[in-house]
């Protein structure tokens, strides 16, 4: 066995906060630089500007008030290329109480043979590794998209929903409607 | 694309999404398999983070949450270690997070209400850039053990998380760190969700007496292993954005 076999994952626990969203932890920065991925939008862009709130479920339908969520998308153009305007990536803990994390991005422009999408990682309590999904948009068309045709007729669980200004994505962990995680 | 330019994830080596014995799995792990994809651009870029973005004691847990003149208590300890790839080639300029609770094993944080006392002088908040060479390395303090609810008489054993990113979102990983010789890894859920005794180990820290300095500060050893990159693939994959 190589001994660069990858370090396995472990959770992130409950206390991720402290050292991915210290703001969150009620952690006030003393010696410490800003927190990262908290704005992802800067100064007037050419974009179109939208909210994204993302809840995640657990098997009971409960949200998990104490996620990491990550997003990593393209900008307008359909590139990964970042702006002093746009970052692509974004990291918003849930909010403590409701767990509902909001995002104010800008809707990603298509890949060459992919339709729009986001990447969104979670990460929590109780998640051995953490888990990588695609949220894509209803007003797109996504027929031709591969990671929509793969997920076959799961695939409505990778797609939110339309909620002015801009999205609402519903991820569940379990149960009939469970979304689409991927291994890429 | 024919070929991947991340290596696949061995999924049988990383702990599976439901443990019974670790209870907060019950109702967060898909019961569905993952979804195998080959990758795409989005999955072969990530964010960058420069030295720029780090203030200057952000490696520096005993000092970067203690009041002038006074530092954080507890055994006082450098963790370093490399940040590899499974090429064991250097993963190089990428942020490493790290968070851990204080010396009585008691976290800084709104939702931690253990009996152990907090530490005016501990944040438990620390981040560092890997070298060019893929070394990283951060001073801190030992964390003490502590009990968490699990339905039953559950201590986790001291550890450090850690969160790492790499060339592309694929290599993203989070993962935590023991010390040599706790009796608490054998007996941890957490720990024992990995199925593979050589897997803990990896994560097992070793006492460093090289990198230790003299009446000041002992040295642990641990390395950082991120998926592979097939390197000609990745660079010609990565040309031209
Ligand atoms: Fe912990």
């Amino acid at each position: 066995m190589s001994d660069f076999k990858e370090s396995p994952s472990q959770t992130a626990g409950p206390y991720v906060h402290i050292g991915c969203a210290p703001q969150t932890a009620g952690l006030e920065q003393r010696g410490m630089g800003a927190p990262f991925g908290h704005k992802m939008i800067a100064g007037v862009t050419p974009g179109h500007e939208m909210t994204l709130d993302i809840t995640v479920l657990d098997g009971e339908g409960a949200p998990v008030k104490d996620a990491l969520i990550e997003i990593w998308q393209a900008g307008p153009e359909g590139s990964y290329a970042p702006t002093a305007q746009f970052s692509n990536w974004g990291r918003q803990a849930a909010d403590l109480t409701t767990g509902q994390a909001r995002f104010q991005t800008l809707k990603p422009g298509a890949l060459k043979g992919q339709a729009p999408h986001v990447l969104v990682w979670i990460a929590a309590r109780g998640i051995n590794l953490a888990l990588t999904s695609r949220i894509y948009f209803p007003d797109e068309n996504n027929a031709s998209d591969p990671f929509m045709i793969a997920a076959g007729d799961r695939a409505e669980t990778l797609v939110a929903a339309k909620a002015e200004p801009g999205y609402t994505h519903v991820i569940r962990l379990q149960g009939p409607k469970e979304t689409v995680f991927f291994d890429v | 694309m024919t070929k991947n330019p991340f290596s696949p994830r061995d999924l049988q080596w990383h702990p599976p999404a439901l443990h019974h014995d670790y209870r907060s799995t019950h109702l967060r792990a898909p019961q569905h398999k993952l979804l195998h994809m080959p990758q795409t651009e989005t999955e072969l870029t990530g964010p960058t983070f420069g030295q720029n973005d780090l203030g200057p004691l952000d490696d520096d847990l005993i000092l970067n949450y203690a009041t002038d003149g006074q530092m954080a208590q507890g055994p006082r300890i450098i963790v370093h270690g490399k940040l590899l790839d499974e090429n064991g080639r250097a993963v190089a300029g990428k942020l490493i997070e790290v968070w851990q609770a204080n010396a009585s094993g008691r976290y800084r944080h709104v939702n931690d209400g253990y009996l152990a006392p907090l530490d005016d002088n501990f944040g438990g908040c620390g981040r560092c850039l890997s070298g060019a060479d893929g070394s990283y390395s951060f001073r801190t303090i030992l964390p003490g053990p502590y009990p968490w609810p699990n339905g039953g008489n559950d201590w986790r054993p001291a550890h450090i998380h850690f969160s790492v990113f790499g060339d592309g979102f694929a290599q993203r990983l989070i993962t935590q760190m023991y010390f040599e010789g706790d009796p608490h890894i054998k007996l941890c859920p957490i720990v024992q969700s990995i199925p593979d005794e050589t897997a803990i180990d990896r994560l097992v820290a070793r006492l460093d007496m090289d990198k230790t300095i003299p009446m000041d500060i002992r040295a642990y050893r641990f390395d950082i292993v991120l998926r592979g990159r097939n390197a000609t693939l990745f660079e010609n994959q990565m040309e031209g954005r």
